[in-house]
């Protein structure tokens, strides 16, 4: 018998792959090892200043899950490290790990900074793309986590003050330690990320040269609020405010004269996006965009488009690569040639961004030596269609820009993915390396008078530099309540948290207060403190003495000492009622229903079953497959009518797996963990979790004689043609976004044009006589479709662009079909005599959305696609707990980016399905029923339906579907509900004991 | 007759010279609290006169609390949630707004200026926005001057 897997996972690389996998991987009872080279975890999305197609600020949608990944007990962050070992058989790996430390003990640094303000050496801050100053000690970003300081040595003239003025004593200058550790783990995740495209190589941009040109990170960093200019865009050389912005697009990207082909898939909408906030930032800056083709393939995307060029006056201009940049030595503006129609422009900028592309990551050689993984031609791993995830190595997943570029939604999929297929192969060991931690019994509070504890801290200098921290503990100790009050250099140390527990017990307190810094950071550490000394955690509270008084009020100290007071005084009144609070337990039904018997719902289906859990799968039609039944060929040459045969034989064997054909959902209730549903045929089943994996389908044209002449027809019609043999079209043309990126379907379809690639290249296989034409708008094969764009151009098949205003015409005569076209790239009309003319329909939402979603109360979008929680960070979830979304019924979408969210939305319900119960929020609204008149205003208000009438008409809350945002009660006009740690007294004593001095008693 | 309108003067009513305006901002945990801790680590320094109370929603801020606030002889309330389309709850910010906005137009009525209530979006990467609207805020507090009411002699409502 083999030895039983190790339930422990290593994720190589802590960017918001790494993140994710991490976190996905620890919530479903499993250890993890981040391994990160730099310092801190966040990867390149730390440095983004907004996100597109929501303009989402990027840190602070990626700082919660930082501080998640770098407080779960189950996550072990391995910073400065790097893998040097791998051997081993999928479930028990040995991994070698190899630890570099300079002159830090990772484990006494507190984060002060104290150690930065010392150091008298500035130097260019690589975070900030060196457009920024640091100092030689330095934390990489103020967010990071772990929140340790590093030293620099390449900067560092070793002066030691650091080393002597480290409260903590973390620093010990003269240490260099190198540790190697092995680690045993049963699977492993790659996420190294990416290497931005280096453009200095490219002397036509004058790239380091003209001090106006920059990179597009490089911008990113200036547009961001804690960037270098503090979000302002000024000129690098001179501090000015540019009045006009060109944008670049494809540099180091397809281009064959540097060898890398393929297409970075982000850079179009990462360029808009900069010249959407960059206007934002400066009123009347105006911005130029060239790419060859714009390529906004994502969900919404065109409509980000559509705004910028038609609202905010953002002009792009196409069919352009330019080659150069010429700069006036004189004024030092920049000035572009360029093509429009018949003419050659010149235009002058004050600065020019270089959209630059994405490479491997720079140790993408190095991993894939170390771990055996093969690479493609362009230096990423190379994979199947069909095991997107999978490398060549049994347990080596890979997730995120490692295998191709890729937006963040796309990576973050794919770690999900990724977690879940490391998963599958430790499931056994779930549970088994886990940290359970063993608190004492809670003491119970319940009627004592309050009994406050208060700890002030010092934070080093950082607050006891500007704020008479004694003062404060001094004026603490006589407020009403507290019974004991201490000054501590720094709080958050392990020491001072034992020290607190022991006077917790040693002075009997049921109520603490740290004043320190932010509760976003330290209070689940101090509410840990409070368990572990046998109290209940949400009998805690924080005044933030440091970023809201000490930092903010640096040359106001009698002020700032007056305002930490009046903040302490705020927190006493409000702590003195605080209450004793416990999350709700919500017990979980271990069986998943997945909705859809299409590619992504059989794969979500066999996922859940290979974590070993009961699936429901429903299919409306009588057979599985959904739109996959029509695909008869890949462009990487696997068979998809084989594979999709593998797959339903699997469906049919796995017992865990339960089909139900022919039927639909009749009624759907419940929460997360217990969901009731019945069939149409009457089956009634009880499930925990959901996936929504209802596909989509093919637009049926209007246009071009569609329906009515035979010669025309669609995409997958064409298909379906050219297995049946003894098909032999002449003339052949493929019109693009049929459907699609018009006046009543704003978005694209992503897939059509690599589809139209596919079948270009097969028809000219079979017969290199046939005259292909591909008549698009812009050419869309991002990522590596884009060499099938080059196969097919390499094979013959002609290309034509048209525009919304020369829409291409089609008409029949007896003689047969002509088309005509105004092809912008030549400026020329063209005219074909086809045989076949195949419309590229579009993907469009299935309009059977609608009642699913009414059934499930989840979102839709205008166009009638679900929903998910989160463009960016929560691409497979919903809003609502428990229920879960993959493939085609998001959006459009390629077969492998639809087993990606399958496999996904998979591991998520394992997850969901792994634990007994669910941990629902405390800080719930409660209703009074004796003041509550029934109007039902809170029921219209609340975000989640978590309010319903009871028997009596009154509103109840249902604590499980709670969040706790505490609208109803500010909606309530009788004041009938109330909410727990926010409640309307609370927050009344916290003001009234600022406007009242010495109030709230 | 209306007490409330007239206002007793007390205690701060006659010192509006050396005048300190007392003001409150209720900000919400996802965006507007965590911008004010950005400015803090970004070391914006602003006006000592603001208080913020932590809120998990600006949703959650009841019109009633803020009127009592300012009854009680708060000089400058001010709501701040995430931006439009950004909140943590859906949308919150959004009832917030339209709360704001009614009890603007409500003030008056019971004789306190509309122009001590504030609200405004500001997000967790908007450091120093936070801090220019905490100095602007307070900066307009004091212009208006201490807040003729103490609390003192209104009747407390619930």
């Amino acid at each position: 018998m083999a030895d039983k897997a190790i339930g422990a996972v290593m994720v190589v690389g802590g960017g918001i792959a790494g993140i994710q996998s991490a976190l996905d991987l620890a919530d479903g009872g499993f250890r993890v090892y981040v391994i990160e080279r730099s310092p801190s975890i966040g990867g390149v999305m730390a440095q983004l200043d907004k996100t597109f197609p929501t303009n989402d600020c990027s840190m602070c949608i990626l700082a919660p899950k930082l501080v998640d990944a770098g407080r779960h007990p189950n996550i072990d962050l391995k910073i400065l490290s790097e893998v040097t070992g791998f051997k081993g058989k999928p479930g028990n790996f040995k991994v070698e790990i190899t630890r570099k430390t300079l002159s830090v003990d990772l484990d006494k640094c507190t984060g002060c900074g104290e150690c930065a303000e010392i150091c008298p050496v500035e130097g260019t801050n690589p975070f900030d793309e060196n457009l920024g100053v640091r100092k030689a000690i330095y934390v990489p970003f103020p967010q990071a986590v772990p929140l340790v300081y590093t030293i620099d040595r390449s900067m560092c003239i070793g002066c030691g003050e650091c080393e002597r003025f480290c409260g903590p004593n973390a620093i010990v200058y003269d240490m260099e330690e190198t540790v190697t550790e092995s680690i045993k783990v049963g699977a492993v995740i790659l996420a190294p990320g990416f290497e931005e495209f280096d453009p200095s190589k490219l002397t036509a941009y004058g790239y380091k040269d003209y001090p106006n040109v920059v990179t597009s990170i490089e911008f990113e960093r200036m547009m961001s609020a804690s960037g270098p200019t503090g979000g302002h865009i000024l000129s690098p050389l001179d501090g000015r405010i540019p009045e006009k912005v060109a944008f670049l697009h494809c540099i180091g990207s397809r281009d064959s004269s540097l060898g890398i082909t393929y297409c970075s898939s982000v850079c179009c909408m990462y360029s808009l996006k900069e010249a959407i906030i960059a206007q934002e930032h400066t009123p009347g800056l105006k911005t130029h965009l060239f790419a060859m083709d714009f390529r906004a393939v994502g969900k919404q995307f065109e409509d980000y488009r559509i705004r910028a060029e038609e609202e905010l006056g953002i002009k792009i201009t196409k069919n352009n690569r330019i080659g150069s940049i010429e700069e006036d030595p004189v004024t030092r503006k920049l000035t572009i040639r360029y093509i429009e129609g018949d003419h050659i422009l010149d235009e002058e900028f004050d600065m020019v961004v270089l959209g630059v592309g994405l490479r491997p990551p720079i140790n993408g050689d190095y991993l894939a030596r170390t771990f055996g993984v093969e690479l493609n031609e362009h230096g990423f791993t190379a994979h199947s269609t069909f095991k997107p995830l999978e490398t060549n190595v049994p347990g080596v997943f890979v997730a995120g820009a490692f295998r191709s570029p890729k937006d963040i939604p796309d990576t973050v999929a794919e770690a999900s993915g990724a977690a879940a297929l490391a998963a599958a192969v430790v499931v056994e060991g779930r549970g088994d390396l886990v940290t359970e931690i063993e608190y004492p019994e809670e003491r119970d509070v319940e009627g004592q008078e309050p009994r406050i504890g208060v700890f002030v801290c010092h934070c080093g200098t950082n607050i006891g530099g500007v704020v008479d921290v004694p003062g404060v503990t001094e004026y603490a100790r006589g407020l009403p309540g507290v019974v004991f009050a201490d000054d501590n250099l720094y709080t958050c140390s392990a020491d001072t948290n034992k020290y607190i527990a022991n006077m917790i017990k040693d002075h009997d307190l049921n109520r603490v207060i740290v004043a320190s810094c932010t509760p976003r950071t330290h209070e689940p550490l101090f509410r840990q403190t409070l368990k572990e000394a046998g109290l209940n955690p949400y009998l805690f509270e924080m005044a933030n003495i440091r970023d809201h008084c000490s930092w903010i009020h640096m040359h106001e100290p009698n002020e700032a000492t007056e305002k930490s007071k009046d903040l302490v005084r705020m927190t006493v009144s409000k702590a003195r009622l605080l209450e004793p609070l416990v999350k709700p337990r919500i017990p979980i039904t271990p069986r998943a229903l997945v909705i859809g018997g299409g590619l992504s719902g059989m794969t979500a289906a066999l996922e859940i079953s290979e974590q070993g859990f009961e699936v429901d799968l429903i299919e409306k039609t009588n057979a599985l497959g959904g739109n996959l039944r029509r695909v008869t060929h890949s462009i990487t040459g696997e068979k998809p009518q084989d594979i999709l045969k593998e797959t339903i034989a699997a469906i049919n064997e796995r017992k865990l797996i339960t089909l139900h054909t022919g039927t639909e959902i009749e009624t759907l209730t419940g929460y997360m963990g217990n969901f009731d549903v019945t069939l149409k045929d009457g089956a009634v089943l009880k499930v925990g979790a959901i996936v929504v994996a209802s596909g989509a389908i093919e637009y049926k044209p209007t246009e071009y004689y569609y329906g009515r002449n035979p010669n025309v027809i669609t995409q997958l019609e064409l298909e379906e043609e050219m297995t049946k043999g003894a098909f032999a079209p002449k003339n052949v043309i493929i019109i693009q976004c049929v459907g699609a990126r018009d006046e009543n379907h704003h978005n694209c379809s992503r897939i059509c044009c690599t589809t139209s690639m596919k079948n270009a290249i097969a028809l000219k296989k079979a017969n290199p006589n046939t005259n292909v034409y591909i008549i698009y708008k812009d050419i869309r094969t991002y990522g590596f479709n884009e060499d099938s764009y080059l196969e097919a151009a390499r094979l013959g098949v002609v290309f034509a662009r048209y525009s919304d205003e020369s829409k291409p015409r089609l008409s029949y005569t007896k003689k047969g079909l002509v088309f005509r076209v105004f092809d912008r790239f030549t400026n020329t009309e063209i005219t074909i005599a086809p045989d076949l003319v195949v419309l590229n329909a579009a993907t469009h939402p299935d309009p059977k959305n609608k009642v699913l979603a009414g059934l499930l109360k989840v979102p839709l979008t205008q166009e009638g696609y679900f929903l998910e929680a989160h463009m960016k960070l929560r691409p497979v979830e919903f809003a609502t707990d428990g229920i879960f979304a993959c493939g085609l019924a998001l959006g459009p979408k390629f077969i492998s980016e639809s087993i990606n969210q399958a496999t996904a939305a998979a591991g998520k319900v394992a997850a969901v399905l792994s634990k007994d119960f669910a941990e629902a929020e405390a800080n719930t609204a409660e209703v009074d029923s004796e003041i509550c008149t029934g109007c039902g205003t809170c029921i219209q208000v609340c975000p989640y339906s978590a309010i319903e009438r009871g028997e009596d008409r009154k509103a109840v809350v249902n604590a499980v579907l709670c969040k706790g945002c505490g609208t109803c009660v500010a909606t309530c006009p009788e004041l009938a509900i109330d909410i727990h740690h926010y409640s309307n007294e609370q927050l009344y004593q916290q003001a009234i004991a600022l406007i009242k001095n010495g109030g709230g008693a | 007759m209306n007490p409330i309108a007239e206002g007793s003067g007390g205690k701060k009513a006659a010192t509006a010279e050396g005048f300190e305006p007392r003001v409150i901002i209720f900000a919400c945990n996802w965006c507007s609290y965590s911008g004010a801790d950005l400015a803090g680590t970004s070391r914006y320094q602003y006006s000592p006169n603001v208080r913020i109370i932590r809120v998990m929603c600006s949703g959650r801020v009841d019109p009633s609390l803020i009127l009592k606030a300012l009854r009680n002889g708060a000089d400058g309330v001010m709501v701040s949630g995430c931006h439009p389309a950004d909140c943590h709850y859906i949308n919150g910010n959004q009832k917030a707004e339209v709360r704001v906005s009614f009890l603007k137009r409500f003030l008056p009525h019971v004789g306190i200026d509309p122009r001590r209530l504030g609200l405004e979006w500001i997000s967790g990467s908007e450091g120093e926005l936070f801090a220019k609207i905490a100095t602007s805020f307070t900066e307009e507090i004091r212009e208006l001057g201490p807040n003729p009411l103490t609390g003192d002699d209104v009747p407390e409502v619930r």
